[in-house]
């Protein structure tokens, strides 16, 4: 066994030393799979920027309420009497001012690009006093917050780098009436950093939406009060109301979308995974080709054909993860923490986000550039072995 | 050195006895008969010397004495090993345990070292690297080249080459040598060289020797020298 071993090894060895001999193909090779790898993870790096985005990490206990029927916020309504009942039910946490739920309103205003000048949806919400206290972990980064009964809204900072118009003290119109931008805000969990905020009552007669809201935001006693809370409501014969984990509305939300782009990039990913397949099993033909008489040698020696099997293939690998490792980097240093927007599908808001070069993505990089390695790797190697030796001696 | 049955010779002294042997190549549709039905017995200790005209088949002839190819009809055995009943596999390992190859163009490789292409052969036993490290200095030292054990193929010269070639074949200490025109290559001196060193691992070590050459120089170095013509072996060179 162990001399089974210096026999994969001297053979894999001399295998990689040639490589220098051979540097134009290998490099094809490894700029193939570098380009797959950057791709692939680049696409990706989207959808789980975009999952973060739309995910909350952190305590699991803030809990959205929305009428029977609706899926989403904006297709949701509910009465002011409806939302004073939700507002008392058990389970919701209190705040110095009382329970700490926010009745809240929701529409989408259009607002340029800043990359393109083309109009996109922004969602505008209307909040109540308890909103940010909800949500937690919310900071006015610059400016200050909107006065209750003004027509002043704070924007989230991903909203306020995507769209024109929205830096501090800039002035939006929104149907008849103008807003002045008084605050940036960064936090909020979830979408929040994507949208413009402002007082619900005062967004109420802008839309005309009289005394009624789309949505309530709870944040519970604990994570565990969620299923007397959601009992409590759902038992209500006043009531005709569903009600879910923030955490769980926006996964659901992000599902469509990310499964979207990762469907993209897969795709993409596989057609220039074929193209550096074919890329590596040249390198790894012509290898062969190059040192037929060398691996003739060696068999004429005694080497049995699975260290040349097995030294042909790590010779592939190697080069594979070469070229996965170059386009890992190429992938993180372009790629990560690059800013972007895209549409949510289901509420046709924008949501900014960050594209995000996770360690998991990384790994599966890796493990793309390795099975295009050992693929390209087998045939050649194969062939290799199956080399009759004492014609194969005859080469020059 | 190893017993009869495993490589050695038999009983009578014989070490290689082929039988009947033809070997045929297809090119296309084509038949190409380079071997017919011939018979060769070689005792060990023999220093052979295998002539003829190009495209005779002394490499083919060669090569399945070697166990680097098969024959279409006939037997070969070395000592009490019947070669064609062996699987790929275990030709392979017997290769390696008692036949030593020296080529024309050496075949070394390039990438090694004197010594680790010296070294090649002894992966495939189970010795340790220090034993390995050993054989080799032996090896080096009786082909006189001791002095150039780091040295990579490209800086040595084609005679020195060779003599590498040579210390890789004898390393293992197979029963059988087999070199294919082992001169072929060289220059007259270089040539001499070899040809001394050959004689002298026959008369000193005890090696059997099969030695292609177009030589009569070379043969002349030989015990016993045979001619292949038309896929048949005589003792005498054709008129
Ligand atoms: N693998 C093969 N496939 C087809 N034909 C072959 C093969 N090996 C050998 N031959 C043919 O068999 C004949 C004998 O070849 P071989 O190499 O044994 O001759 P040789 O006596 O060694 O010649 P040389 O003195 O030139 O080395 C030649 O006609 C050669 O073309
Ligand atoms: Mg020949």
């Amino acid at each position: 066994m162990i001399n089974w071993l210096s026999q994969v090894a001297a053979v894999t060895l001399f295998n990689l030393r040639t490589i220098p001999q051979r540097r134009g193909a290998a490099l094809a090779a490894i700029v193939g799979i570098a380009g797959v790898v950057a791709v692939l993870v680049g696409v990706l790096s989207i959808a789980e920027g975009f999952r973060a985005a739309m995910t909350i990490t952190g305590p699991d206990d803030i809990a959205i309420v929305l009428r029977a029927s609706a899926d989403t916020e904006m297709t949701s309504g509910l009465s002011r009497e409806e939302t004073r009942l939700i507002a008392d039910a058990p389970g919701i946490a209190r705040g110095p001012e009382g329970p700490l739920a926010s009745a809240e309103l929701f529409v989408m205003i259009n607002l340029p690009k800043r990359s393109t000048g083309t109009d996109a949806n922004v969602p505008l919400r209307g909040v109540q006093r308890a909103a940010s206290a909800i949500r937690g972990d919310m900071t006015i980064v610059e400016g200050r917050n909107f006065e209750p009964g003004r027509n002043e809204v704070i924007v989230g900072a991903g909203a306020a780098r995507a769209f024109a118009g929205l830096d501090l003290g800039h002035t939006i119109k929104v149907g008849q009436s103008q807003w002045k931008v008084v605050g940036i805000f960064t936090g909020g969990g979830g979408a929040a950093e994507s949208e413009i905020w402002t007082d619900a009552a005062v967004l109420q007669p802008a839309y005309q939406r009289g005394d009624s809201f789309q949505s309530l935001y709870a944040r519970l006693e604990s994570p565990d009060s969620f299923a007397s809370f959601k009992d409590a409501l759902t038992t209500d014969p006043r009531l005709k109301v569903k009600v879910v984990r923030q955490r769980e509305f926006l996964a659901e939300q992000s599902t469509m979308i990310t499964s979207f782009i990762q469907t993209i990039g897969f795709f993409i990913a596989a057609l220039m995974a074929l193209g550096a397949l074919f890329g590596a099993l040249n390198t790894m033909y012509s290898a062969v080709a190059d040192r037929t008489r060398e691996i003739a040698t060696l068999r004429a020696l005694g080497f049995g054909a699975a260290p040349v099997i097995i030294s042909i293939m790590l010779e592939s690998l190697v080069l594979s993860l070469i070229g996965g490792a170059l386009g890992s980097a190429v992938a993180y240093f372009a790629f990560n923490g690059f800013t972007a927007s895209t549409i949510n599908w289901q509420t046709f808001s924008q949501i900014a986000f960050a594209f995000a070069v996770t360690p998991q993505l990384l790994v599966m990089a890796v493990v793309w550039a390795a099975v295009i390695g050992l693929v390209g790797g087998f045939f050649p190697a194969i062939r290799a072995a199956r080399l009759p030796i004492a014609s194969a001696l005859r080469e020059g | 050195m190893s017993n009869s049955g495993e490589g050695g010779p038999g009983a009578n002294g014989i070490l290689v006895r082929v039988d009947g042997v033809d070997r045929t190549f297809h090119r296309g549709a084509e038949e190409i008969h380079v071997l017919d039905g011939l018979d060769l017995e070689v005792p060990q200790g023999e220093f052979l010397a295998l002539m003829g005209p190009s495209g005779s088949g002394k490499t083919t002839l060669l090569n399945l004495i070697g166990g680097l190819d098969r024959p279409t009809r006939g037997s070969v055995a070395i000592g009490g090993d019947r070669l064609e009943s062996m699987s790929a596999r275990r030709l392979a390992a017997w290769r390696a345990r008692h036949v030593g190859l020296v080529f024309q163009f050496y075949n070394l490789l390039p990438v090694l070292s004197a010594a680790r292409n010296v070294e090649l052969p002894l992966l495939l036993t189970h010795m340790s690297g220090a034993e390995r490290r050993r054989h080799v200095a032996v090896a080096l030292e009786v082909v006189g080249l001791s002095h150039r054990a780091n040295h990579y193929p490209r800086t040595l010269s084609g005679g020195e080459q060779q003599r590498v070639g040579i210390a890789r074949a004898i390393v293992s200490d197979p029963t059988l040598l087999l070199c294919d025109e082992p001169t072929g290559d060289l220059d007259r001196k270089a040539g001499d060289e070899i040809l001394d060193l050959l004689q002298a691992l026959n008369a000193q070590h005890g090696k059997t020797i099969i030695m292609v050459t177009h030589d009569p120089h070379a043969s002349a170095r030989a015990t016993r020298t045979v001619h292949l013509d038309k896929g048949q072996l005589s003792m005498e060179a054709p008129a």
